[in-house]
């Protein structure tokens, strides 16, 4: 039976992942800040066919709690097979540009507490020598951009500690995954306008993030296209680029 | 916090209806209760589910939806009582999955009542109070609701049941998502051997037969649905194909159950118009048929095509072009059934239209909770019509004229053009009803059925601004 630990499980894409553990009997530890979402969520995956699900109510901007939980995660699940790290808030990047404080309170989400997290579990992982983590970033971590580097930034330097982690873990059998999903039909793009065919439902995002923690390689693109979409973004040359509007 | 956002995509089944809405999708009961909270929302709001619903019912012109799919979580499952609470986006299918992939160990439980499709939410199934193949025994699925957990747009939260608020319990049962947002919803399943049902297509030639065939299978047989070739006139006219079937313990040898539990994407563009005509309907008609040979098949089978033949095929409501279609649904009572159904019948087949999915069914006088609920002990007929515009409406109006006579009713959760006139003659406790409705909850199927009428009778369409564009129609994409 597999264990998996969510930090951030009230997010649409986290959610969407937990449902597919739990639908193979899985056990779960959930980590939100919303206690009343958190328990819906818990019974939800009950009902669903999960063996058991544990909770933490914690806002993971209180990064001094993230070894406790840590623990709390490992002791109820006795072991640790699966870790999602997906909190995150999509920046406002205007709002950042006029207030510095408001950009270091974008980083501290984005980047710190994934960062502190990961801190925490690295030698819990070593310790068991095996299991696998994902952690979500994103295609905007890629290239920075006008209209959204706050964010951006935040993603792309946490794709560089999970790299470097990635490097370090590897040497204990534990495999750490940069997830990057493009645009996803979530509560946090609900103000941008959707359709089209670059837009995923997060149970698409989902299922592939289940396979990657099975599978564990450096980095999933999701949907795969945006592999490809960003390599020619990263490529083109800045003279270019500084005429886009991306 | 996702807050209310313009979009065009929000349509009915029938796609005939195009409008403008303020959509929010709340995730969690109380994302749903700061939307209404919220000072700069829409000034109506109407709760949106699968969208299965044909006509205007589940929508709300120029106003608000609240997108309650986002609300799909189990809240608990007894699986020794069958007693199932789930909040009101939760679909049929995700009961389904969650039911089928029960230990084998455990007792195997199904949905009490459920309609031709399993994409709809159980917000919607209650908010039509809808019906299935077994309404002669088991009434409505506002039955077998234990209690519901309403949320009004004052902030207030409400358990309702038979016990709790039970004005406002019945008046949701079939409430047209008029008294409040559905959070939750406790469901009493019923228990059954496993998912194989057997099941029996026998082909008949008069509408006599129908009506007897249907007397005899009340012994035995829980579920009965007859299809009917809508075109075929005099001696002929009513004959079909009558399915009857009940549930089995009995797997057939080496057979696999397998349930789509995601709505397939076939049919994936507007097909022309003119692919449906009189000539091509004729000959699926006739072929659809021959299908079934004279004495009849039998057989053991799994549940899904018996129940969701049409989720096979996907998007099939994308066939009638882009213009959309009006499904026709009518109840009529008992005395003088046959004799309606038949008055019916000539008119269609006389105007030559309809089409291929022309269901009639007798229903059963097990009484609804609900005040609007739609069945009544008698006849249901079912049938659906390309928009051709006036031609249409002209048709569907002396269908109306019959419907009235025989003290019948239509089903708001089919209809997108019904007069005022006939809704209130046919729902006599509608009055009873709007006492309950929310303040701030409206759809454009409400506004156009509650006008003031002069004679509770007929009259044509008053047409306000919330009716379809019927007579001026849309232009199709393609000649
Ligand atoms: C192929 C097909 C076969 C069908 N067969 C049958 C049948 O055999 N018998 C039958 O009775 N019906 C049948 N129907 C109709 C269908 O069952 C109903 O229209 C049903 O209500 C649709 O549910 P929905 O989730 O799509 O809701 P929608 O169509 O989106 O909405 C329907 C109503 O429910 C309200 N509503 C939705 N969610 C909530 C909520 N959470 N709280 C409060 N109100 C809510 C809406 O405001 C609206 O008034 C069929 C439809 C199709 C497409
Ligand atoms: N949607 C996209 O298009 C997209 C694209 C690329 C990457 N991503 C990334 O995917 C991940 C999941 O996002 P989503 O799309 O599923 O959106 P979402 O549903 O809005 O999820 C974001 C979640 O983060 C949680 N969160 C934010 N700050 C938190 C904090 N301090 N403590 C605890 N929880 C906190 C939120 O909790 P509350 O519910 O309590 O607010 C919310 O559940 C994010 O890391 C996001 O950056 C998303």
């Amino acid at each position: 039976m597999t264990r998996l630990a969510v930090f951030g499980a009230t997010s649409a894409i986290a959610g969407a992942v937990a449902r597919l553990y739990a639908a193979e009997g899985a056990s779960l530890f959930l980590v939100a800040r919303n206690a009343a979402r958190l328990e819906a969520l818990a019974a939800d995956l009950r009902a669903r066919g999960a063996a058991a699900v544990t909770t933490a109510v914690a806002d993971l901007n209180d990064l001094d709690r993230h070894p406790e939980l840590v623990e709390r995660a490992r002791a109820a699940l006795d072991g640790l097979d699966a870790v999602l790290i997906a909190h995150g808030t999509l920046s406002d990047q205007a709002a950042c540009e006029a207030d510095a404080g408001l950009a270091r309170a974008e980083l501290t989400t984005n980047f710190l507490g994934p960062v502190s997290l990961l801190t925490a579990l690295a030698p819990v992982m070593e310790r068991q020598n095996r299991g696998s983590i994902a952690v979500i970033g994103s295609v905007a971590g890629d290239r920075g951009r006008g209209s959204n580097y706050v964010y951006g930034s935040a993603k792309g330097g946490l794709g560089v500690f999970v790299q470097g982690l990635r490097h370090r873990l590897g040497r204990s059998n534990v495999a750490v995954t940069l997830v990057k999903p493009g645009f996803v039909d979530t509560p946090m793009t609900a103000a941008l306008p959707k359709g089209g065919p670059l837009w995923a439902k997060p149970e698409r995002v989902a299922a592939d993030i289940r396979r990657a923690l099975d599978r564990g390689p450096a980095v999933l693109y999701t949907p795969w296209f945006w592999r490809w979409i960003l390599l020619i973004i990263r490529l083109l040359p800045d003279a270019v680029f500084r005429r886009t509007r991306l | 916090m996702t807050g209310f956002q313009d979009s065009r995509t929000y349509r009915a089944w029938g796609r005939a209806h195009r409008f403008a809405h303020a959509v929010a999708r709340p995730r969690f009961a109380d994302e749903a209760a700061s939307l209404l909270a919220a000072p700069d929302g829409p000034t109506s709001v109407l709760p949106y589910g699968m969208g299965r619903s044909y006509g205007d019912s589940c929508l709300n012109r120029d106003g608000g939806l609240l997108d309650a799919r986002g609300l799909d979580r189990f809240v608990a499952f007894d699986r020794e009582t069958g007693l199932l609470e789930v909040e009101g986006g939760v679909t049929l299918a995700d009961i389904l999955r969650v039911l089928d992939h029960a230990p084998p160990s455990e007792r195997r439980w199904f949905l009490p009542v459920t309609p031709g499709t399993k994409f709809v939410t159980v917000g919607g199934a209650i908010a039509n109070d809808v019906h299935g193949k077994n309404h002669h025994e088991a009434g409505t699925f506002g039955r077998h609701v234990a209690g519901l957990r309403l949320l009004r747009s004052d902030g207030r939260v409400l358990d309702c049941s038979m016990a709790d608020n039970p004005e406002l319990f019945a008046a949701t049962i079939g409430g047209l998502g008029l008294t409040g947002l559905i959070l939750r919803a406790a469901i009493r399943l019923k228990p059954v051997p496993g998912p194989w049902m057997e099941s029996e297509d026998i082909r008949y030639e008069t509408l006599e037969d129908f009506f007897a065939l249907s007397e005899e299978s009340l012994a035995g047989w829980e579920y009965s649905v007859a299809w009917i070739d809508c075109l075929a006139k005099g001696r002929a006219l009513g004959r079909g194909i009558f399915t009857r079937s009940r549930h089995t313990g009995e797997a057939p040898a080496g057979a696999k159950p397998r349930t789509a539990y995601e709505p397939r994407l076939s049919v994936p563009l507007d097909f022309p118009g003119f692919a449906l005509n009189k000539a091509s309907i004729t000959a699926f008609n006739a072929l659809y048929r021959r299908r079934i040979p004279a004495g009849g098949t039998r057989g053991t089978v799994h549940y899904d095509p018996v129940f969701y033949p049409l989720d096979a095929i996907g998007l099939w409501n994308r066939m009638y072009g882009a213009r959309g279609f009006y499904q026709y649904q009518c109840a009529v009572p008992t005395a003088g059934a046959p004799e309606t159904v038949r008055a019916l019948l000539e008119t269609i087949a006389a105007a030559g239209q309809g089409s291929f999915l022309a269901v009639l069914k007798t229903l059963g006088d097990v009484p609804s909770p609900g005040l609007l609920s739609f069945p009544m002990p008698g006849a249901t007929l079912a049938l659906d019509f390309p928009n051709t515009g006036a031609a249409t409406h002209a048709l569907l109006d002396r269908l109306d004229a019959i419907v009235a006579e025989a003290g019948g009713r239509l089903y708001p959760a089919k209809d997108g053009r019904m007069p005022a006139g006939l809704f209130q003659s046919g729902y006599p406790r509608w009055r009873e009803f709007a006492a309950h409705i929310d303040p701030r909850f409206s759809s454009s199927f409400w506004r156009r059925v509650s006008v003031p009428v002069d004679q509770p009778s007929l009259g044509p369409s008053p047409g306000p601004s919330d009716s379809p564009p019927s007579h001026s129609p849309s232009p199709s994409p393609r000649p």
